[in-house]
């Protein structure tokens, strides 16, 4: 294998990667914030996507992006007070089930709304044919909007977070509810606000990746799946350090395309999943123990 | 529990009610219903076993439709492929220079026709044949299911919650992906053209018309067997370790439960009913398809359980068996699988302990209320 081509296969699953990273900071934000695993997080994308090709031929595309980002996360906002506000303290098993039901009706609505075809947004900046060369390897520039838009919104995040009020005020949620409460922090609301976050994220996301893989209703599942091996391996509840453990993950599934036929490309990022889940289920980075009894937590 | 006969009323109910709806549907002439419900019987084996792993043991699985694919495959694989065609592929082969690979098939093929588990036939081109036997096959499905049971289920009963779930979401979505993605199994197309099953006495689990009555009590008196199995086993010691673990992990073990035991025989036993269910189903439907391993049916089989009270075998029985023929004789239409997500969301938001507890709370208040009645009275 030339370098020229190693550096295509590494772009290719930086790519995919941040994609994954982006789905993984979603069941993060949610997670920190409720202590439940949005089962639906795969299907923001998707959502996304398919409501930004759908406004794209009326509006400017970078308008249809923000009013598909906005109203993804409102379909988010509607899921969490619907569904999931008024469940005082629900066992894991009820919230896994519920919002797994939640995934299929909202991939059911997009299927009669949108049909099962595969669509697209146009590309962001130039076509499909057009490329750029980077160190001697042709890439696509959306793989640079993709890459951009993940760093802009992981670093907004981070950002977010570290220094503004709101953000603040969802750290303290996440690390003790009840004294979040009595500092006079409304965290019912910041629990809205996490739904409406990771829907939105997820939804930018979706567009971003639109372009190259394209948009179908039912490409939420394994997203979602993948997206939750990212959030694992960098310690669940953490909420940027999916980043890193993302990149991996894209890079490992780039790689075996070359050794495996295509098929079993989910194959290898679940037995990623699966490995992780059983030598070390708190992650590679974070210290901190779950899942497994025994080891605190 | 004192060991009452009860328990087994749930069994005679069932019985009764298969034997009365043969004979009423055959009065009727709606034999053809008959075939759904073969079907739906195969499917409700699945949603037993799940019941035992998620209602008693207290373990989810998102990942049952895969040891279903696991059966049904197997299954299908050994009783369709031709093994006179690769002895020859081998040999040509073996002219290439794989001598000893060549003469190490012939010698396996020697062995198992010796066995008497080969069986010889001809093609729709008149060339000759040579498969595995249905009743070697069905040994081989539920011995490759209770292998893969052991090896997936060691280390992901060891997680709990969001991560269990997920690990047999996984598990689930891999055996989907290999399925689709592998020329022995038919890639998309699935494997189709599967033998009937000759059990004994004449009897066959075959898909022909004219053994619709048969099929239909070969399939419930599977049904029938594994749910005694069921209720003695949860009324058995075992059954109650079970339900220690499912209330508490940490005392269930300090009373001397061998807790990860307990949960991989539940899991391994759970696994073996889907593979029954989906070795037979291939044989009923002569063929089996990657839908059947796909995501979906798993969570169907969970909302089945769910909808029928986890921990309610007889529940998940009925529900089972209603939606499942609903389901197959397409009685929702286009909205099959949104039917199903609205279900699980219904009943995990207002009834999550299923459709009859809510009933049962019912009539049990009914009853004390009448009995409070007369106790003021006094």
């Amino acid at each position: 294998m030339g370098a020229d081509q190693l550096l295509q296969y590494l772009l290719s699953g930086v790519t995919t990667g941040s994609i994954y990273a982006i789905v993984g900071i979603g069941f993060n934000i949610v997670y920190s914030a409720t202590g439940i695993i949005n089962f639906a997080q795969g299907e923001f994308l998707m959502l996304g996507g398919m409501i930004a090709i759908s406004l794209a031929p009326v509006l400017p595309l970078p308008l249809a992006i923000a009013a598909a980002v906005l109203a993804t996360g409102l379909v988010g906002v509607l899921v969490q007070l619907v569904f999931i506000s008024w469940l005082k303290n629900p066992a894991v098993l009820r919230m896994i089930v519920i919002t797994i039901g939640l995934s299929i009706l909202i991939r059911e609505a997009s299927l009669h709304v949108w049909d099962e075809k595969v669509r697209a947004l146009p590309f962001f900046s130039g076509d499909e044919t057009s490329s750029i060369a980077v160190l001697g390897a042709r890439i696509s520039p959306q793989i640079l909007w993709i890459l951009g838009i993940s760093a802009v919104l992981v670093a907004g995040l981070t950002l977010f977070l570290r220094y503004t009020l709101l953000g603040r005020a969802m750290r303290a949620c996440a690390s003790n509810t009840t004294a979040a409460r009595l500092c006079g922090i409304r965290t019912s609301s910041l629990v809205t606000f996490s739904f409406f976050l990771a829907a939105a994220m997820g939804a930018l996301a979706g567009c971003a990746v639109s372009p190259m893989t394209q948009t179908q209703y039912d490409m939420g599942t394994s997203l979602a799946v993948k997206g939750f091996t990212c959030a694992v391996l960098g310690g669940l509840g953490s909420s940027t350090a999916a980043v890193a453990a993302g990149l991996l993950v894209g890079v490992l599934e780039a790689a075996s395309i070359s050794i495996l036929p295509l098929a079993y490309k989910d194959v290898v990022s679940l037995g990623i999943l699966l490995a992780i889940l059983f030598f070390r289920p708190e992650g590679l980075f974070a210290r901190r123990a779950a899942g497994v009894p025994g080891r605190a937590g | 529990m004192r060991p009452t006969l009860a328990r087994y009323i749930p069994f005679v109910v069932l019985v009764g009610l298969v034997v009365a709806a043969q004979t009423a549907l055959s009065a009727l002439k709606l034999e053809f219903y008959l075939t759904q419900l073969t079907m739906a019987a195969y499917y409700t084996l699945v949603a037993l076993g799940l019941c035992l792993l998620m209602g008693y043991a207290g373990q989810v699985s998102l990942g049952h439709a895969g040891f279903f694919a696991i059966g049904g495959y197997t299954s299908a694989v050994l009783t369709t492929v031709n093994l006179a065609a690769t002895g020859a592929a081998a040999g040509a082969g073996a002219a290439a220079g794989g001598v000893a690979g060549a003469a190490g098939a012939g010698a396996l093929i020697g062995l198992l026709s010796r066995l008497g588990i080969l069986v010889t036939g001809t093609d729709a081109y008149g060339g000759q044949t040579l498969t595995v036997l249905p009743w070697a096959a069905f040994a081989a499905a539920l011995l490759v299911t209770a292998v893969v049971a052991v090896l997936v289920g060691i280390p992901v009963l060891r997680l709990r919650g969001h991560y269990l779930a997920m690990a047999t979401l996984a598990f689930g979505v891999i055996v989907a992906r290999v399925a689709v993605g592998t020329r022995i199994f038919g890639e998309a197309d699935g494997i189709s053209d599967v033998p009937a099953f000759r059990l004994f006495a004449g009897l066959a689990i075959s898909g022909k018309k004219a053994l619709r009555v048969q099929n239909y009590y070969i399939a419930w008196a599977m049904v029938a067997a594994g749910f005694l199995l069921l209720i003695n086993l949860i009324g058995s010691r075992a059954g109650r370790a079970l339900r220690a673990i499912h209330g508490n992990e940490a005392a269930a073990s300090a009373m001397g439960v061998d807790v990860p035991r307990h949960k991989l025989a539940a899991f391994l036993l759970s696994a073996l009913y889907a593979a029954v269910g989906g070795a037979c189903l291939v044989h009923f439907n002569g063929g089996i398809g990657p839908g059947e391993a796909s995501v979906m049916k798993s969570v169907r089989y969970v909302a089945l359980v769910a909808v029928g009270g986890m921990g309610s075998a007889g529940g998940t029985l009925a529900v089972s068996t209603l939606l499942t023929f609903l389901s197959l004789r397409g009685a929702f239409g286009q909205l099959d699988d949104a039917v199903f997500g609205a279900i699980l969301v219904a009943i995990m938001l207002f009834a999550p302990d299923g459709v009859f507890a809510p009933v049962g709370g019912w009539i049990l208040r009914l009853l004390r209320g009448r009995r409070g009645a007369r106790g003021a009275a006094r």
